[in-house]
């Protein structure tokens, strides 16, 4: 197992989960343990993509961080702080869509700000400047049903980006986006998130992103997740999605992951099949 | 046959041509639905009427469309036995909208209140359970004796019967709000007040919006039922007055009335709500 280090030595780790256990009381009654004593640390400014089978438990990671949930056992704290009920400092953004449908896109994107206590010319004008930036400048009026669900994706980043979030936390956020699309919505998260210097964990099944988007990436086992490896990508930045995947570099830590992650996508292939039978 | 005999239009946009054509297309079949249900009405009547001339059926019961024309249009042109027609409609209208707005506003707090808060749930439930097993009509009397003859008794009458639909629809709405709504606004940043107001009441808008409809026909019934058993003016009292002279043309007249009544408020209704659900995509129908 490869020890887990904070990039720059010294700091404060932004995200710090150590013996981070979760279990739920299923509705027959019994526990399910969705996450195992789990070890992870992130750097500030450190993009980490997390790679599992699916259910393993990546979405409950995720959601211990962010205070959503609490964990079992063990112990989650960002920056250098114990994780109680949920952080400022920290965005999500959910895998399901999960913009308000009653509210127009700049009603969407200024709720953040306003649920904060920020004057309403103030959140539009932050609004307004980040729905630029995602290039929605001219749907602010519309409501998400009129939108394309990549369009609804933007309006979801500049919601949560518009809190101008330390951490954020992105749960398998392209995945219901067309190839095409998913490798702009990448392209636009870093660029996007290259000015913030913010620290992201991203939940992915999709190891080309993953490798495409990330300093490190983290493999989890098959459920109960645990950290299983961790691989530092040493791709040179600033990257693009099409041009980094053509890569020699890219294609042998393909490999290389794929090795790691694909027994656990057995494993957890073979329990479901074991419980089909 | 041959291909040139396919009426060569001139380059005059044939798209914006299929597109009026099926404009008219459409405002034809529109006008021919109009046409026949105007067609069935006036067979349904005219039936009736021929049917009460020949002695087929016994006008006497079942009154004829002209008697009913014609006791409308006296109680129009003379006012009826308790006051002005106009008179008695508000009345009616004013007993049940006023049981309606105090059952909504109920029903959508306690209902909110219980689909937000698990110990209240838990605590009020089973009464509620019990109240809404009971066959809530039966209540007028009791109300009768309770608060009079007055507008009182009727409008307690629209309350009961408006309040446990919106209840239940408010609970449910409030039950299932989308989960990453609000995780998402609460994230974001929202305290469990703004979540509770700006996420849960919008999102069960749409189950209390379906009860709405529903129930301003309840408090109607409420409102004439409680006027039938006894009352000074309203058009349950125009009904119970009639039946009392064996004025069958009365009843259907008030009927007739009433009907008129209820269709105009439902039409109210559905402009408002398109009014208010203008987030929602156009074709998902009237809401679940
Ligand atoms: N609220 C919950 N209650 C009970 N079980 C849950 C809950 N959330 C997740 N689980 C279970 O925990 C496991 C991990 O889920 P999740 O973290 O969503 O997996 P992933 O995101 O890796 O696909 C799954 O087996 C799931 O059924
Ligand atoms: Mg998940």
């Amino acid at each position: 197992m490869v020890h887990v280090s904070p990039h720059k030595a010294g700091a404060v780790p932004a995200i710090e989960l150590t013996g981070a256990t979760k279990r739920f009381r299923t509705p027959s009654g019994t526990l399910h343990t969705a996450v195992r004593d789990l070890d992870l640390t992130v750097a500030p400014g450190e993009f980490v993509a997390v790679v599992g089978p699916t259910g393993c438990g990546k979405s409950t990671t995720l959601t211990l961080v962010s205070g959503l949930e609490e964990p079992t056992e063990g112990e989650v704290k960002v920056y250098g702080e114990h994780v109680d009920g949920i952080n400022p400092n920290v965005g999500f953004v959910f895998q399901q869509d999960a913009v308000f449908p009653w509210r127009t896109v700049l009603s969407n994107v200024t709720a953040g700000p306003r649920f904060r206590g920020v004057g309403a010319d103030e959140a539009r004008e932050k609004a307004r400047d980040w729905l630029a930036r995602v290039g929605l400048a001219a749907f602010e009026d519309r409501y998400p049903h009129q939108l394309s669900g990549g369009m609804r994706k933007r309006v979801a980043l500049a919601q949560t980006f518009v809190n101008d979030p330390k951490i954020l936390l992105m749960d398998e956020p392209f995945s219901a986006l067309d190839v095409q699309t998913r490798a702009l919505m990448s392209d636009q998260l870093l660029e996007l998130w290259a000015g913030t210097g913010s620290s992201v964990v991203f939940v992915t099944h999709d190891l080309d992103e993953a490798i495409a988007l990330a300093d490190r990436v983290v493999v989890m086992t098959a459920g109960p997740a645990t950290v299983k490896e961790v691989f530092t990508v040493d791709l040179p930045r600033p990257r693009t999605v099409e041009a980094v995947r053509l890569e020699p570099r890219f294609v042998e830590l393909y490999r290389e992951i794929w090795a790691s992650l694909g027994e656990e996508v057995r494993i957890t292939r073979e329990r479901g099949a074991g419980r089909a039978a | 046959m041959p291909l040139e005999t396919v009426p060569a239009d001139p380059v005059a946009a044939p798209a914006a041509t299929r597109t009026e054509v099926r404009e008219r297309a459409a405002r034809n079949r529109r006008n021919s639905v109009f046409a026949a249900r105007a067609g069935v009405l006036v067979a349904f009547l005219g039936l009736w009427e021929v049917c009460a001339r020949t002695g087929v059926i016994d006008p006497f019961n079942f009154s004829q469309p002209s008697k009913i024309w014609a006791q409308i249009w006296q109680w129009i042109t003379h006012g009826t036995a308790q006051g002005s027609l106009g008179e008695q409609i508000g009345y009616t209208l004013y007993e049940a909208l006023s049981g309606w707005v105090i059952g909504v506003v109920t029903g959508v707090l306690l209902g909110i209140a219980l689909g937000r808060i698990r110990f209240l749930a838990d605590v009020f439930g089973p009464y509620i359970k019990v109240l809404n097993a009971i066959p809530r009509i039966v209540l007028a009397p009791i109300f009768l004796i309770w608060f009079g003859l007055g507008p009182a008794s009727k409008v307690a009458s629209a309350v009961v019967l408006v309040f446990f639909p919106v209840f239940f629809n408010a609970f449910q709405g409030a039950r299932e709000v989308d989960r990453n709504l609000v995780a998402n606004a609460r994230i974001l940043g929202a305290d469990n007040r703004r979540v509770t107001l700006q996420v849960v009441i919008p999102a069960a808008t749409t189950w209390i919006f379906t009860s709405l409809h529903v129930s301003f026909g309840f408090a109607l019934i409420g409102a004439i039922v409680g006027e039938y058993i006894g009352a000074t003016k309203g058009l349950g009292l125009m009904v119970a007055a009639a039946q009392g002279t064996f004025n069958a043309a009365g009843v259907y007249a008030a009927m007739t009335i009433l009907a008129v009544v209820a269709l105009l408020t439902e039409g109210l209704l559905t402009f408002a709500e398109k009014r208010l659900f203008r987030w929602k995509p156009a074709d998902s129908g009237d809401g679940r």
